[in-house]
Parts: C-alpha cells; sequence; structure tokens
C-alpha cells in the first residue's frame, strides 16, 4: 500500500517535471511551469522521506538528520536565491547546480564505502584461485561501474560550477598553459583508466585508487573551465548543468529510482541541446566555446 | 555475455533512459533564446531530484557510521540547497520577464 502509493507520487513527479520543463520553453507558462515542477519535487521528496522501504522493507531512519539537513539547505538556499542581485543570476545558477554535482559525488563516495566493506568479505583468503573466482562473480560490477559514473560526472560538474561561479563574480581570472587541452585529454583518460581498473579488477588498493578517481576529477573540472573566456560561461553553466543531470540519472540507476533516472536523463537531454542552442544563438558552434579558449575567442558576446 | 546480462537484467531502465533522452530534446526544442536562461535554471533545479538518492543514503545509514552519516547529511544540505534555490532563482528571473513584459 505504502509502496504502491510512493510509485504513484514518482509517477506523477516525473510527469510534472516533463510538463514542467514543456512550460518553461514558452513565455506565457514559463512560470506556471517552474511552479509544477516545484510541486511534484516536493511530493516526490516527502513521500521518500515517509514512504520509502529499503529491499529489507525497513523504514528511514536518523530522521533528525534528514529534516535537519533539509531545514539548513532550505533556509540557506532560499535566503541566497532571495537576496541575490538580478545581474548575479547566473553565477547563483551555477553555484546550486555545483551542490547537485556535489550531492551526486557524496552519494557515490557512501555507496562505494558499503560495497567495497561487503565485497571486502570475500578477499580474507586470497590465495586460492578457485576462491578468487568466485570473488570476482560476487563484485557487482554494474553497481561499481555506476557509482564510478556518477562520482566522476558529479565531481566534474561540482569543481567546474565552482570555477565558473567564480569567474561570473570575478574571483577567478582566465587561465591557460601552453598544452592545456593534451593536459585535460591525459588527465581524462587516466580517470577512466583508474576507474576501469577499480570496476574490472577491484584490487586491494580500490579505496586509495577510488579516491584518486574523485580527486582527479574534481582537477579536471577545474581545468576544463578555466581557460574558457568568461563570455561563455553560460554555455559552459549550460553543459555543466546537463552533467549533474546525468549524474543525477547514476543515483537512479543505483536504487532503481525511476523519478530521479527520468528527472535526471530529462535535464541530461534538454540541457544538452540548450547547450547546443544556446552556442547557436551566439553563432558559435561547441567545439568554438570549448576549444577556441586562447586566441581571445569570447570577443561575440551573449545576446 | 556479461553485458548482455546486465541488459536484459536492466530493460526497463534502459528503455526509460532512451524514451527520456527523446522527451527531453522535443520538449524544449522550439525554445526562444530570451528564455535559455531562466530554462536552464529549470532545469538546474529539476536535476536537484539527486537528493532523493541523499536522504536514501542518509535514512540507511547505521547509527554507529559516522562517515555515512556525515556525508549523507553533507549531501541532503547541498541537494536541498539545488532544489530550493534552482526553483527560487527560476522564479525570480521570470517574476522580471513578467513586469518587463506588462508595461
Amino acid at each position: 500500500m505504502e509502496i504502491s502509493l510512493l510509485t504513484l507520487l514518482y509517477i506523477i513527479a516525473s510527469v510534472t517535471f516533463i510538463i514542467g520543463l514543456k512550460m518553461l520553453s514558452h513565455p506565457e507558462s514559463a512560470r506556471k511551469g517552474n511552479l509544477v515542477a516545484a510541486t511534484g519535487m516536493t511530493l516526490a521528496i516527502l513521500g521518500t522521506i515517509f514512504l520509502y522501504r529499503d529491499d529489507a522493507g525497513n523504514h528511514l531512519h536518523n530522521y533528525a538528520w534528514i529534516f535537519g539537513g533539509i531545514a539548513i539547505g532550505g533556509v540557506i538556499g532560499t535566503l541566497a536565491a532571495k537576496k541575490v542581485k538580478m545581474t548575479a543570476m547566473p553565477e547563483m545558477v551555477s553555484l546550486f547546480n555545483g551542490m547537485g554535482g556535489a550531492c551526486a559525488a557524496l552519494i557515490s563516495l557512501v555507496e562505494f564505502g558499503h560495497l567495497s566493506k561487503i565485497a571486502g568479505g570475500f578477499t580474507m583468503y586470497p590465495p586460492l584461485s578457485g576462491v578468487e573466482n568466485n570473488f570476482v562473480q560476487n563484485v557487482p560490477t554494474g553497481e561499481l561501474l555506476i557509482i564510478l559514473l556518477g562520482l566522476i560526472i558529479g565531481s566534474i560538474s561540482f569543481a567546474g560550477s565552482m570555477i565558473a561561479w567564480g569567474k561570473l563574480n570575478g574571483r577567478i581570472k582566465d587561465f591557460s598553459f601552453n598544452g592545456q587541452h593534451i593536459f585535460n585529454i591525459v588527465l581524462l583518460l587516466v580517470i577512466v583508466g583508474l576507474a576501469a581498473y577499480v570496476i574490472g579488477w577491484f584490487p586491494e588498493s580500490r579505496n586509495i585508487l577510488f579516491y584518486a578517481v574523485f580527486a582527479l576529477a574534481l582537477l579536471y573540472g577545474v581545468f576544463f573551465v578555466l581557460p574558457i573566456g568568461g563570455a561563455d560561461m553560460p554555455v559552459v553553466i549550460s553543459l555543466l548543468n546537463s552533467f549533474t543531470g546525468v549524474a543525477a540519472a547514476c543515483g537512479g540507476f543505483l536504487y532503481s529510482n525511476k523519478v530521479m533516472l527520468t528527472g535526471g536523463i530529462l535535464v541530461g537531454a534538454a540541457g544538452t541541446l540548450l547547450t547546443i542552442l544556446m552556442c547557436k544563438a551566439m553563432n558559435r558552434s561547441l567545439a568554438n566555446v570549448l576549444i577556441g579558449s586562447f586566441g581571445g575567442g569570447a570577443k561575440t558576446s551573449a545576446g | 555475455m556479461g553485458i548482455l546480462n546486465w541488459i536484459a537484467g536492466n530493460e526497463q531502465i534502459i528503455y526509460i533512459v532512451i524514451l527520456m533522452i527523446f522527451v527531453g530534446i522535443e520538449v524544449i526544442g522550439r525554445v526562444p533564446s530570451v528564455l535559455h536562461t531562466p530554462l536552464m535554471s529549470g532545469a538546474n533545479a529539476i536535476h536537484g531530484v539527486v537528493i532523493i538518492g541523499a536522504i536514501i543514503v542518509m535514512g540507511k545509514a547505521e547509527s554507529d557510521n559516522y562517515l555515512a552519516l556525515i556525508l549523507g547529511f553533507l549531501a541532503v544540505i547541498l541537494g536541498t540547497l539545488n532544489v530550493v534555490g534552482g526553483f527560487v532563482v527560476t522564479d525570480r528571473m521570470l517574476e522580471m520577464f513578467k513586469s518587463k513584459k506588462k508595461k
């Protein structure tokens, strides 16, 4: 009964997200669309708090922590959003986007800790090859992949958004060095390689490697946004926005939670298209924005 | 073979992902360029659903696992910031639009 109700709430929330986005893309209905999506979100959050049960049928606990966190976040979020000057809106969006990315990364951190601890029980007696084979099958590769994906994308989005935020309010200057693009590509390859090693081999040193992936992903986020010109920041924020959407969808995969999945993928897809549309409105291509950062490519400013 | 099994095991979810990608592209296909920034902001608020994951992490953490408790608590705060801040900022942006249009 309770679970069915929660399912219904999740379905309603998913539909409000779609309708909300649709209404947001028409000038007359935009404001209502925002309210529609916010209502759906509220339903989904309240439903999760009170109706969610895990696989063993247990309710959630630690209510004090949950409500405490929501109260703190709610008050700070409302105040910050109400007080910010109209001209500073885009940097606020970037800041909140970064918060979402960090949230996704934190979820991955906690879930990896669980997984590593549970699977770690099997590694007590490594020598027997037969046991080892057994052990490899016991590692849930799919979950591991999703956790690492959420960690990497969430961290890049967080670090990138923070840099974008700093650039928009003038605290961080454009910065680039010779061969930065090659450096970025190598960094990304190292991240992917380390992640693949953790997923495929699940080595003893997995915890250290996992944190290394985390740190490198943060670093990549910083170096990804640093060289891009200040006038191109809205495009970059939109891109990072769709990244965070994908990171949220990873959470949906992990918990088989359909509303996180639909919401995340929806934003991931819509955000990517929006990024391309924004580039077009500036008469530039996305590649131009991301790579053409050396020669003062930011001459054509946003309309 | 592992991949095939994985696909078979997650059939529903994979369908949702594919369909949602098309819905997301379709839904904002013809947005006028004045609405780009508010739409970005609205989408930003919607990916705040990630807070549901944070609530689940928090609610499942054993009460002696301080690392999970603290990280989960942080995640709930950050997720709420994303949701609440996102929707309020979007609303303020659109409010500005409305007053401009009416005069």
